[in-house]
C-alpha cells in the first residue's frame, strides 16, 4: 500500500481583484471583486514508502501548496489525501509527529536562541525520549557537519549552515516522511552539494520517504529517482528522469571540440544547437540516426579532438513540458 | 501540555535577555510615575470632599501601576504576529501540539518575562524611595499575589486575542495603537478605578479589565474585604476561561481558512 496517496486535489484561493486608478481604489474600499484562482486543480499521485520523489513545477504551479495541504497545514476543498493512513488535516497532531517539514524560505529555528537550545526545546515539543533524541541529534550533527555551530545563536549562521541546522531540526524526531520545499534555494554550490547528499543518505540508509520541490534541475537530477512535473494546478508528467524526457524529446546531444580552423559542421539529420569557441554542440535523434553513424561522419570530414555524448539538460525538457501546456 | 511547557520556558529564557530595555522601561515608568503622583497630589490639596481613596493609597497604587505597567500593556504579540506577516506560521503548525496552548504559552511567557524584570526593581525602589506602602496584611499579600496570577493569566488571554484578530487582517497596527489606550483606562492605570463616578462603577466591575490592575492593587492596599477579594478572583478566572474559549474558537476558525502565501 503506498504511504503517500493523494487524489483528485483542489484548493482555490479568492483574490481581491484590484480596479484600475484612484477612483478603482476607492471603488475597492466599498465593494470588492474577487477572482478565484485554483492553485490545485486536481492533483493525483501516490508515493511508495522509501521514495525519493521530485515535485517541480514553474512559480504558481501548486508545488508549497500540495506541500502545505501534505502536511496538515492548508485545508483543501475537495480532494483526498492519505498519509499512512491518516487524513492530514483531520488528525494533524498525531500526523504532523511522523513527519518532518522543511521549507527552505523560512526556519523553524528560535532566531535568538543557540541552535542547541532550539533542538532541545524541539525535543521536548515532539516528547522524545531524552536518550534516542540524544543518539539522534548526534548522528544527523555529525552527518550534516554543524557541530561547530551548536552554540551559535540562529541569527549569526549563514544560509548554508541555518539550512543544514533546519534540516537537523527536521529530522530530530525520526519521522518517515520528509518533505523538502525548496532546500536548495539561495544556497552556495557547496551547500547545496552537502544538503543534497545528505538527502541521499537519509533516504538510502535510513529509508525515509522524500518529496522535494526545488527549481534547481541539479537537484532533480543528482536525487530523484521519479518526478512528477505539474503546471496551473494539474499533473503534466509523472515518471523516472528516463520517462520524463522521452515524454518531451528523445533528442540527444553531440559536444564536439574541433581542431583550429573549422567552424562549421553541417551534418544531415543534426541541428546546431550553440557554439563557443571550438565547441560546437549538435542535436540529433538517436531513433533515426545512430549516434556512431553521425560520430563515424564528423571523425571522417574534420579533425576532432575530443567528443561528448549527453542529455539535452533537464532544463531544456522540463521548459518545453512547460511551454506545451499553453499550446 | 509539556509542549507548551517547554515553549514557555524557552521563551522567558529568551526574553530574559533583553536587560537593557527593562532598564529603560523601568526609567520612563518611574519619571511617569513622578508626574501622576504630582498631579493626584495636586487634586487631592485642591479638594476637601470625601475620596474613596486616601491620598497615600492612591500614590501606592500608582506605583504599583507603574511597576506591574507590562500586564496591561497591549498589543498583538510581536512573535506571533512576526510568523503570521512572514508566513513561518507554517511550522507552529506542524508541531504535535495545539496551536492555540503553544501560542497561549508564549503571551503567558511575553507577560511574565519582561513585566518581572520591571516589576521586581521597581518595587523595591518603591518601598525604599518612593512612598509605595507595604502590603495592608499577611492575607492582603497572599490575595495579592493570587490575584496577580490571574491577571498574567487575564493579560495573556487578551493579548492572544488581539493577536489572533492578525488572521483577519495581518497588519497589527490598529489594535496595537487601540488596545493600550482603552486598557489602560479601564484597568486603572490612567485614574484608579474608586475614583471613577459611581454610575459607571458597574460597568468597570463587570469588564475584564479591572482583573488586570485594579482587583490585585485593591488587594494589596486592604481596600477589599477577604469576601470580596474572592468574588473579585473568581470573576477574574471566569474572564480567563471565557477568553480562551473565545480564543480557541477564532484560532480554529482562522486555520480552517489559512492561506499561507509564496514558497
Amino acid at each position: 500500500m503506498p504511504q503517500i496517496m493523494v487524489e483528485d486535489l483542489r484548493k482555490s484561493f479568492r483574490v481581491a481583484h484590484r480596479r484600475p486608478g484612484a477612483l478603482g481604489a476607492l471603488a475597492g474600499v466599498f465593494r470588492r471583486t474577487y477572482r478565484e484562482v485554483e492553485a490545485l486543480a486536481g492533483i493525483s499521485f501516490r508515493v511508495e514508502r522509501g521514495d525519493l520523489v521530485g515535485y517541480v513545477g514553474p512559480n504558481g504551479a501548486g508545488k508549497s501548496t500540495t506541500i502545505k495541504t501534505l502536511a496538515g497545514i492548508m485545508v483543501p476543498d475537495g480532494g483526498r489525501v492519505e498519509i499512512d493512513g491518516l487524513v492530514p488535516w483531520e488528525n494533524r497532531i498525531r500526523h504532523v509527529a511522523r513527519i518532518g517539514v522543511v521549507f527552505g524560505q523560512r526556519t523553524q529555528l528560535w532566531y535568538d536562541l543557540p541552535v542547541i537550545e532550539s533542538f532541545d526545546l524541539l525535543r521536548d515539543i515532539y516528547r522524545a525520549d531524552r536518550n534516542t533524541y540524544g543518539k539522534i541529534r548526534d548522528e544527523l550533527v555529525e552527518m550534516l557537519q554543524i557541530g561547530s555551530v551548536l552554540d551559535t545563536p540562529v541569527r549569526q549562521l549563514s544560509l548554508g549552515q541555518r539550512m543544514r541546522c533546519d534540516l537537523a531540526a527536521a529530522l530530530l524526531h525520526k519521522p518517515s516522511i520528509l518533505f523538502l520545499d525548496e532546500p536548495t534555494i539561495g544556497l552556495d554550490a557547496v551547500s547545496k552539494l552537502a544538503v543534497r547528499d545528505f538527502v541521499l543518505r537519509l533516504n538510502r540508509n535510513e529509508g525515509v520517504t522524500v518529496l522535494l520541490t526545488t527549481h534547481d534541475m541539479d537537484d532533480i537530477e543528482t536525487l530523484c529517482r521519479r518526478v512528477i512535473v505539474i503546471a496551473d494546478g494539474k499533473v503534466l508528467s509523472d515518471g523516472t528522469m528516463g520517462e520524463l524526457r522521452q515524454s518531451v524529446s528523445s533528442e540527444r546531444w553531440l559536444a564536439v571540440d574541433m581542431g583550429d580552423g573549422v567552424d562549421l559542421i553541417d551534418e544531415p539529420d543534426t541541428r546546431v544547437v550553440r557554439r563557443d569557441g571550438h565547441r560546437i554542440v549538435l542535436a540529433f535523434d538517436p531513433r533515426k540516426t545512430p549516434p556512431s553513424q553521425i560520430i563515424a561522419r564528423i571523425c571522417e570530414k574534420h579533425p576532432v579532438r575530443d567528443l561528448l555524448v549527453e542529455n539535452p539538460p533537464i532544463e531544456n525538457t522540463i521548459a518545453e513540458l512547460y511551454s506545451r501546456r499553453t499550446a | 501540555m509539556s509542549a507548551c511547557l517547554a515553549m514557555l520556558d524557552a521563551r522567558i529564557r529568551v526574553l530574559l535577555q533583553y536587560r537593557t530595555v527593562a532598564v529603560a522601561g523601568i526609567a520612563t515608568q518611574i519619571f511617569f510615575g513622578f508626574v501622576r503622583v504630582m498631579t493626584f497630589t495636586a487634586f487631592y490639596r485642591s479638594s476637601a470632599a470625601a475620596h474613596p481613596m486616601t491620598h497615600e493609597q492612591v500614590i501606592s497604587y500608582i506605583w504599583l501601576g507603574q511597576a506591574f505597567l507590562l500586564l496591561a500593556m497591549f498589543g498583538v504579540d510581536n512573535e506571533i504576529s512576526e510568523m503570521i506577516r512572514s508566513g513561518t506560521v507554517v511550522y507552529e503548525l506542524t508541531r504535535p501540539a495545539s496551536v492555540f496552548w503553544l501560542w497561549y504559552s508564549r503571551c503567558v511567557a511575553a507577560r511574565i518575562a519582561p513585566a518581572a524584570m520591571r516589576a521586581i526593581p521597581q518595587v523595591l525602589l518603591g518601598w525604599a524611595f518612593l512612598g509605595l506602602q507595604f502590603p495592608a496584611s499577611v492575607l492582603a499579600l497572599l490575595m495579592f499575589c493570587l490575584a496577580l496570577t490571574g491577571s498574567v493569566a487575564l493579560a495573556a488571554a487578551i493579548s492572544l486575542l488581539f493577536t489572533l484578530s492578525l488572521l483577519r487582517t495581518i497588519s497589527g497596527e490598529g489594535i496595537s495603537r487601540m488596545g493600550p489606550a482603552l486598557v489602560f483606562l479601564l484597568s486603572g492605570i490612567v485614574v484608579p478605578l474608586p475614583l471613577f463616578p459611581q454610575r459607571i462603577q458597574p460597568i468597570l466591575n463587570a469588564l475584564p479589565f479591572r482583573g488586570l490592575m485594579d482587583v490585585p492593587f485593591r488587594l494589596y492596599l486592604g481596600q477589599m474585604t477577604w469576601q470580596e477579594g474572592v468574588l473579585a478572583l473568581a470573576q477574574q478566572w471566569g474572564w480567563i476561561v471565557g477568553l480562551l474559549l473565545l480564543g480557541r474558537w477564532l484560532l480554529a476558525l482562522g486555520v480552517r481558512r489559512l492561506v499561507v502565501q509564496g514558497g
